[in-house]
């Protein structure tokens, strides 16, 4: 079998694919440039002020604390006397609500609303600089990089205040040598609640009683990593808000009168404990602002802000401590904190409430002049409406302070007014997209889609000589590649490598189509039979049958966001209706049921061909009964599901906490005892299967790896359950073996893994020859009658038939050696060989099981069972395939190749998506089981890759198994054949026909060209996806274009497309990736083990007939 | 070919979906308060009720159904029982069918099971009065060469239409449009009726048409 071309021809689709996805990926999401000016004390902020003034001014406060604890949402900080029953976040910090009662003119709280994403580094970001974050910052969380723009700690620096930070080490990342003093702690590790508060603690307040500090920065960690790991609602959120509340009271009482206390949080959470979303829990975390001297000029009144946002805080505390607002904030001031125009009367250096925001609103409109002449993206009418709306109340503004009248309270309003107008703008275009990207990349994608579906139809010609080769393309798409490099170097100086990627990929895509267009009219033209064959895919009666449908209504579906937000259950319903179309269909063409025997029917109408009754049966019986293990394993698989935000009424599976978090031990050891049953489950199947079909008798690298290193692993992963369920304080004594056995039994999970997927890469036969007794064997009599009488002609075709006889005198061995031992002899041929029947089939099911227990390591325990699910129903596809493969061949509608029919590729790729569900995954960014990092670096990482791969095997399990097996499917209509046909021996089943999968050996030509279908349907069904996101954003885009009347729906749509499909569209293509990824290396153990069974052969042969 | 036959079921639709009619119409004027939407339940108990007694009454007159091989009442009552359970399996049939497809198991068991018992009505009972209580018979005719009279083709046809509309029925529930007909199970029981008043229409059209192509073996 020619391996290369397949390859090749598979890399060539993947890897434009790819640039598919990477074009338009880069035109879609959004940039938003980084206005890398900073502000000064020289900058003209005041007017009627001489320049310079502004800092040399003696500042309302000359020190400020900043407590910041991680994840104080907004419900911790608040204190219900009435609440007799609090639950363990509840009226756990007192001290807020007595110092807001008892002195209401020095301390207020209020919610402090975040912008998502909320995460720490983006919300960092956004309260040092006051700038609205971007969709791409998200990546950024495993390494923060250094702030460019300006922001507060800058500013402070400008200004000679010394600033001290201690706490979460982002800071130091974000900030390198921008503090005083710094003493960060390591913050990966969410499952260490104490080491960075208690860091903080030793070094707080020593700080605070010295004197070499002006602004103090303290990040506490603690609250958050409690949440991630046990949740809100634990005791050990209760101690923990405990601790916080006593930090708080201590830091009170050493304040000096000239110092500002903020206590706030960077961000909410879940009830689950996790954020990163934008849904309310997550975004309103609390804020608290206190001093010892009176703050506010006014008793709390109706006029107090209901939420603060977060960048508020940015030009409210730069002015407090009299340092420029940094150049990029969009916050406005919080006004409760100045004193009004009559109460400032007198004071120095305290602006007031209008000067105050005058001061902001100058800030921002030359942010957005700076902003709009650099980039092109604000919209110029809502830009020059800004524009006239500041000068106009510029105007106004410096004409009250000329005439030194009182100011009006309406020009107060407006120019709050003004602030949050220019701050909502800034909001809705920040999306900065690239059309002209877009376009390419969809193009380019849906061309691929169009080529892997003409690879997928025209395999056979492809694999043939005369086929259209993958060289012209390839050098084609070098040479435009090269062409529009070069044309940039001369024109722009530089060169933008996705332009020449698209116009390398575009090319060679259609090359490609018009050489298969033409080869196909060639193809035609030669061989009339075969155009009906070759034109019938368009009409659009083929295009609706539901094997096509059923991935149509998918794309489909993936246009609407409510069908992305149920995307679990509505896959789900679409793999049952397929399904269950199988027998309705088999049913349908007559051939569920064996044929009744009417006198009628048996004289000619139906062809007798090699049927019998009882098969029949047989294999309708199978088809039934895996239908029914496949709907049951699909309706179990619902209870898996997490949820998403936007189902209201949505619990999630109680799976998919890790045991740890659970309190009730009896219902601890029950779920682990489930998991470990399933795992050993897992395991034994795998065994059984491989041993059924006697690929455990050899002693190769794959055997050794079924036998010893999959039961070995599975006792690993047992163990390492156990070992991270312990509750933290049971065994105090043996705490530190705890630890060890945390590190080391993952890590020796891994290696054993990476040794046993080396061993079957390295020796992947699973056959056993075995040499009969070698005075009959090698008598001269033989060689054995039979298959030189039936063509004795050449040795070449004397080659192709010893291997049907070596397997066939293997089998017949293998049912006698059970009945009596096997020991006699007659005139067979010299060799058996145990498990050649399923030598392609076995590596690769062992690569798939061992890659199963490797990623569900990575998974919560309980998600054990919904792995034992998936692969129950891998199996029930694949017999369901088999058997209705083998009840259309019976009924002599076998054409004899190996091609994988639509339906089993359909419903193997649905599955997969079904299964990222049903383990617990859904698209959405807060959902990603981080702690999938830790698994066996429970301290946390230094580099970025492992953890950021870790996580993606853990997101895409169910898609690298899927598409790793993906082979079976052409495999398994074959290794069930002898199954089927043993029962129905008596129909006289001669010789030649159990061969299981030496078939593929000896149609060379066909295997590959079949596996290259197989594998191009796979894709193209995956691919069919991608682009259709895309699309739907696209559309959603372009409605704002358009449908300017009616607003709500547009903002609806506009706020669906980041929280919805964005994040749907990054996991789809990420998904594509990784699936594309494990195909290609499902395909290539197929290869290698091709390689290898053909070596085996060569070895073989001399010694067997001669 | 057959005309008259095709006259006869077109009647025979006419009356089936007339009683639809009345059964949606007559509540409404006698029961106050009645709305397809709002009293749900008591649409699809009065339309299945309206369908069941309509079928059996018109296929029973038309003498559609095979003949029995035995005229004795001991085998007649037999029979009879044997039909009723047919019916009350088909329910239980349809109910679980329904449970796997993704309806809720224990919350709305009530809403569920009407389903079940509107689609059995639409269907099930259709098979018993052309088929008798014959399971191997049904089988048979839902496949290609299966159907051996010009009511075994409508059988098909309806049955399809039925079951296809409330597949298609359940595509709107998950879309947050907030609309009365999107509860749990009114889209699904709207296009099972729709799909099988469609099938009523479309089965002697269609069989019309292809009257020249329509073969069968026995009978």
């Amino acid at each position: 079998m020619k391996g290369l071309p397949v390859l090749s021809l598979l890399l060539w689709m993947c890897a434009v694919y790819f640039v598919g996805i990477y074009l338009f990926v880069g035109g879609f999401l959004l940039v938003r440039l980084e206005v890398n000016r900073t502000s000064t004390c020289g900058d003209v902020l005041q007017p009627g002020k001489e320049p310079g003034d502004f800092c040399r001014a003696e500042p309302r406060f000359r020190r400020a604390v900043l407590l910041i604890i991680d994840a104080l949402k907004i419900d911790f900080a608040r204190f219900d006397p009435n609440n007799t029953e609090p639950k363990p976040y509840e009226n756990k910090l007192p001290v807020l609500e007595e110092t807001v009662s008892f002195r209401p003119s020095h301390s207020r709280l209020y919610p402090f609303r975040a912008d998502p994403p909320t995460t720490t580094m983006q919300r960092i970001k956004g309260f040092t600089t006051g700038s609205l974050p971007t969709f791409v910052d998200v990546g950024n969380n495993f390494a923060s990089s250094a702030i460019l723009e300006d922001n507060l700690i800058h500013q402070f620096g400008q200004v000679g205040k010394r600033v001290v930070f201690m706490g979460d080490d982002t800071w130091e990342n974000l900030f390198p040598k921008r503090f005083h003093r710094s003493l960060p702690f390591p913050s990966f590790n969410v499952k260490d609640l104490h080491t960075v508060d208690n860091g903080i603690l030793q070094h707080l307040y020593t700080t605070m009683v010295g004197d070499d500090w002006d602004v103090l920065v303290a990040h506490f960690l603690g609250v958050d990593h409690c949440g991630h790991r046990f949740g809100p609602d634990h005791p050990a959120m209760a101690d923990k808000l405990t601790q916080m509340d006593g930090v708080i009271r201590s830091v009170i009482d050493r304040l000096h009168n000239d110092t500002l206390l903020v206590v706030m949080g960077d961000h909410g959470m879940t009830d689950t404990g996790d954020h990163g979303g934008e849904s309310q829990k997550e975004t309103d975390a609390a804020i608290f602002l206190y001093s010892p001297s009176p703050l506010f000029p006014t008793p709390p009144s109706q006029s107090e802000p209901d939420v603060v946002p977060q960048t508020d805080l940015v030009p409210t505390l730069a002015l407090l401590l009299g340092v420029p607002i940094p150049y990029s904030n969009v916050g406005q001031v919080l006004l409760p904190l100045f004193p009004s125009h009559e109460q400032a009367e007198g004071a120095v250096g305290v602006p007031s409430q209008l000067e105050a925001l005058w001061i902001n609103a100058k800030q921002v409109n030359r942010f957005l002049e700076t902003y709009s002449g650099m980039a092109k993206d604000i919209p110029p009418e809502s830009l020059s409406q800004l524009k006239d709306e500041f000068s106009r109340l510029s105007s106004e503004y410096l004409s009250t302070v000329r005439e030194g009248r009182s100011p009006s309270p309406k020009l107060a309003a407006s120019l709050q007014a003004y602030l949050t107008s220019v701050r909502d703008t800034c909001r809705a275009t920040w999306a900065r997209f690239n059309p002209l990207k877009m376009a390419a990349g969809l193009a380019i994608l849906a061309f691929a889609c169009l080529t892997c579906f003409i690879l997928s139809e025209l395999s056979l010609v492809l694999i043939r000589e005369n086929g259209p080769g993958l060289k012209a393309p390839v050098v084609v798409a070098l040479m435009m590649g090269g062409c529009v490099a070069a044309g940039q170097l001369l024109t722009q100086g530089y060169i933008e490598t996705a332009w020449c990627l698209a116009a390398a990929a575009l090319s060679s895509e259609l090359l490609f189509l018009w050489r298969a267009r033409r080869s196909r009219t060639v193809t035609v033209a030669n061989n009339g039979s075969k155009a009906p064959k070759c034109t019938s895919w368009l009409t659009p009666r083929s295009l609706l049958v539901p094997p096509l449908l059923v991935p149509l209504l998918r794309c489909a579906s993936l246009l609407s966001d409510s069908y992305v937000i149920a995307e679990g259950r509505a896959v789900t319903f679409l793999v049952f209706s397929l399904a269950l179309y199988i027998p309705i269909h088999l049913n349908w063409d007559g051939l569920l049921l064996p044929p009744s025997h009417d006198p009628l029917k048996a004289a000619g109408l139906v062809p007798s061909a090699a049927l019998s009754p009882s098969t029949v049966r047989k294999e309708s019986s199978t088809l039934l009964g895996c239908l029914g293990l496949l709907i049951g394993s699909l309706y179990l698989s619902l209870s898996f599901h997490g949820c998403r935000e936007e189902q209201g009424s949505c619990q999630p599976s109680p799976f998919l906490s890790p045991l740890s978090r659970l309190q009730d031990s009896q219902l601890k050891n029950l779920h682990y005892i489930l998991s470990v049953c399933s795992l050993g489950l897992w395991t034994y199947l795998l065994r059984r299967c491989l041993r059924h079909y006697g690929n455990l008798n050899s002693s190769g690298g794959t055997v050794f790896t079924a036998r010893w290193i999959l039961p070995l692993l599975s006792v690993c992963l047992g163990l390492h359950w156990a070992v991270s369920a312990t509750p933290e304080d049971s065994f105090r004594n043996l705490a530190e073996l705890i630890s060890l056995a945390q590190l080391a039994l993952p890590r020796a999970t891994f290696f054993l893994l990476a040794l046993g997927l080396l061993l079957i890469w390295l020796d992947p036969l699973t056959v056993f020859v075995k040499t009969r007794a070698p005075a009959t064997a090698r008598g001269p009599s033989l060689p054995p009658p039979r298959y030189r009488a039936s063509t004795g002609i050449s040795p070449q075709a004397e080659l192709h038939h010893l291997i049907p006889q070596i397997y066939q005198r293997m089998r017949r061995s293998l049912e006698d050696g059970e009945v009596s031992g096997g020991g006699e002899a007659d005139n067979r041929p010299a060799v058996e060989a145990y498990g050649l029947g399923t030598v392609y089939s076995a590596p690769l099911l062992l690569f798939c099981g061992l890659l199963g227990i490797g990623l569900l390591l990575l998974h919560p325990e309980g998600m054990a069972l919904s792995f034992l699910l998936l692969l129950f129903e891998m199996g029930a596809l694949l017999h369901i395939h088999a058997s209705s493969t083998t009840l259309s061949g019976l009924h002599g509608t076998y054409t004899g190749g190996f091609y994988v029919p639509w339906t089993p590729i359909v419903l193997w790729s649905l599955a997969a998506t079904q299964f990222f569900h049903a383990t617990g995954h859904l698209p959405t960014f807060p959902s990603i089981q981080w702690s999938a990092a830790f698994v066996g670096f429970p301290d946390g990482h230094t580099g970025t890759i492992l953890p950021a791969s870790l996580v993606t095997l853990n997101t895409f399990a169910s898609h690298i198994l899927f598409a790793v097996g993906c082979p079976l499917l052409l495999f398994w209509p074959l290794v069930c054949e002898v199954r089927g046909n043993r029962g129905g021996r008596a129909c006289g089943e001669e010789g030649e026909d159990a061969v299981m999968e030496m078939r593929l050996r000896e149609n060379p030509q066909q295997f590959s060209s079949a596996l290259l279908q197989l594998s191009t349907r796979y894709l193209f069904i995956l691919g069919a996806q991608t682009p259709v996101i895309p699309c739907s954003q696209c559309l959603c885009l372009s409605s704002q274009v358009f449908a300017s009347v009616c607003a709500a729906a547009i903002l609806r749509r506009h706020l669906m497309v980041w929280k919805v499909f964005a994040p749907k569209l990054m996991f789809e293509a990420s998904g594509f990736l990784v699936s594309s990824l494990s195909l290609l290396i499902g395909v290539t153990l197929v290869l290698r083990v091709d390689v290898a069974v053909g070596r085996w052969f060569k070895r073989l042969i001399p010694d067997a007939s001669r | 070919m057959w005309d008259h036959e095709i006259r006869a079921m077109a009647s025979t639709h006419a009356i089936i979906a007339a009683s639809v009619f009345m059964a949606t119409v007559l509540p409404a004027a006698l029961v106050p308060g009645f709305s397809v939407y709002g009293t749900h339940l008591l649409w699809i108990y009065s339309t299945s009720g309206a369908v069941t007694a309509v079928s059996v009454a018109v296929f029973w007159l038309l003498g559609v159904t095979p003949p029995t091989k035995k005229h004795t009442l001991g085998y007649k009552l037999s029979r009879l029982l044997r039909s009723c359970l047919y019916y009350f399996l088909s329910c239980l049939f349809f109910h679980t069918v329904v449970v796997l497809y993704g309806a809720p198991l224990i919350e709305s068991a009530l809403e569920t099971f009407s389903l079940a018992v509107l689609l059995t009505s639409l269907t099930t009972l259709r098979c018993l009065c052309v088929l008798g209580p014959n399971v191997q018979a049904w089988i048979r005719v839902f496949s290609r060469h299966g159907a051996m009279s010009v009511w075994d083709t409508c059988l098909q046809i309806t049955v399809a239409c039925t079951v296809v509309g409330a597949w298609v029925g359940a595509f709107p529930i998950p879309l947050d449009w907030d609309r009365p007909w999107q509860v749990w199970p009114v889209s699904c029981s709207l296009g099972a009726m729709i799909g099988f008043l469609t099938g009523l229409v479309a089965a002697p059209v269609w069989i019309h048409y292809h009257r020249k192509q329509l073969t069968y073996k026995c009978k």
